[in-house]
């Protein structure tokens, strides 16, 4: 129960940051309508929606890198890892209370963004909400792990894109799927096989990334 | 190695169906099978790095996975050519196996970005083992995410039938296969035993400074 607790606690942390400073969330918003702008003149008018889901999913990757890439900036500004680290607390649900975060900041922008979505492009059904829901899961594991590896290195705004782009092809496969296809429940389970592979994967592997 | 290349051009039939471009098959499978094989055994080393933390894992895990690219890319090459000869285009996307190798590449390229930009140490030692690990994962994800993509724009369902090889083709096969594999190992030791003495002479200066 301590853990969860732990876990609660860390992300609340991350979550009153954020409120407090904003500066992650509206940024996230921001990018993700130009991004939909931007896309709504990238593709030529006569293209079928078939190309717009595809996008959609582009923009989700790189939304969710642009608030990655600042989750654990101010933990690296003020030296609160080390003290995290040194917490009397098992050092994953370091890893879970900032997945956590990270995805309720990637849902928030979702909120604002779907109906966006199918307001300028095309309509979303159930099965591609899910899918967005699991991928989001996906991409918060794996990143906020990359993340904090990115976050030690020299150039790490530079890492993180290379780091988490080749984990997330599977992702945009499972996704696009999930979206077009008639047969979405494959790619369902192909999403959920990958979020939980790479959840227990990451937390697991966290501790050594970390820890000096 | 000698060997296997005389086998695979002159001793061994003719496919009927795609002529001598067949014979780049012996070069291809075997060097694509050693790349899976290298890349594996990166994982492994960094498996053990991870479990007892012993130092000399990083550095095998390392040259495991550089000759792992190594054969990656070549296998990328030989695919390519292969797909032009038999197909008539340079890069299919219908063709899961070299999709999931430019994955495969795009990943450890990012490994070794990881490695060259972290401070050499415990840390970097233990963040590019994790993510090591995660490459293993990803290559049996990945495919399985490939081949769903490739049903989407191919409806047709098309089984690859077993290996259809007459006997000498198959004994062909294996030769090169031990041969790329063999070659692999060479390379693995030589480039293990070149950083390592990198390694001491770097201490050796640090001592002497």
């Amino acid at each position: 129960m301590t853990y969860l607790a732990d876990v609660a606690a860390l992300a609340r942390k991350d979550l009153k940051v954020e409120l407090r400073a904003r500066d992650t969330l509206p940024a996230m918003l921001l990018f993700v309508l130009s991004t939909l702008v931007i896309f709504h003149f990238a593709l030529p008018s006569d293209t079928g929606d078939d190309a717009a889901y595809g996008l959609l999913w582009v923009a989700i990757v790189f939304t969710a890198l642009l608030g990655l890439a600042r989750a654990w900036v101010p933990e690296h500004e003020h030296g609160v890892l080390d003290g995290l680290v040194l917490a009397p607390c098992d050092r994953s649900a370091i890893w879970l209370g900032k997945t956590l975060a990270t995805l309720a900041f990637l849902l928030a922008a979702e909120v604002v963004a779907l109906p966006a979505f199918a307001l300028f492009f095309a309509p979303l059904n159930a099965t591609a909400l899910v899918a967005v829901v699991l991928v989001d899961i996906g991409i918060c594991a794996v990143g906020s792990l990359l993340a904090a590896m990115a976050a030690a290195g020299r150039a790490r705004e530079l890492l993180l894109p290379l780091l988490f782009l080749p984990l997330a092809i599977p992702l945009v496969v499972g996704g696009v799927g999930a979206a077009i296809s008639p047969e979405g429940g494959r790619y369902l389970l192909l999403l959920a096989l990958y979020d939980g592979v790479f959840a227990v994967l990451s937390w697991a592997s966290f501790e050594y990334v970390v820890t000096e | 190695m000698g060997l296997a290349i005389v086998l695979a051009l002159i001793v061994a039939p003719e496919d009927l169906d795609q002529g001598v471009s067949q014979r780049i098959f012996y070069i291809h499978v075997p060097i694509a099978l050693t790349a899976y094989f290298c890349f594996g055994l990166g994982a492994w080393k960094a498996l053990l790095l991870l479990w007892r933390g012993e130092e000399r894992y990083d550095l095998e895990s390392y040259v495991a996975i550089h000759q792992g690219t190594i054969f990656g890319v070549l296998t990328l090459v030989t695919g390519s050519i292969w797909a032009k000869a038999s197909w008539g285009h340079w890069w299919l996307w219908s063709e899961d196996q070299l999709v999931l190798f430019l994955v495969l590449f795009l990943f450890y390229c990012a490994y070794f970005m990881l490695r060259f930009s972290l401070e050499e140490g415990p840390r970097r030692a233990r963040s590019s083992a994790v993510y090591a690990l995660f490459g293993v994962v990803l290559i049996p994800v990945s495919f399985l995410a490939i081949r769903l993509a490739e049903g989407l724009i191919h409806p047709t369902v098309f089984t690859r039938e077993g290996p259809q090889m007459s006997g000498s083709m198959f004994a062909t096969f294996c030769v090169s296969w031990a041969a790329v594999t063999l070659l692999a190992y060479v390379l693995y030791r030589v480039e293990l035993v070149g950083k390592r003495l990198d390694a001491d002479l770097r201490e050796l200066r640090e001592a002497l400074r």
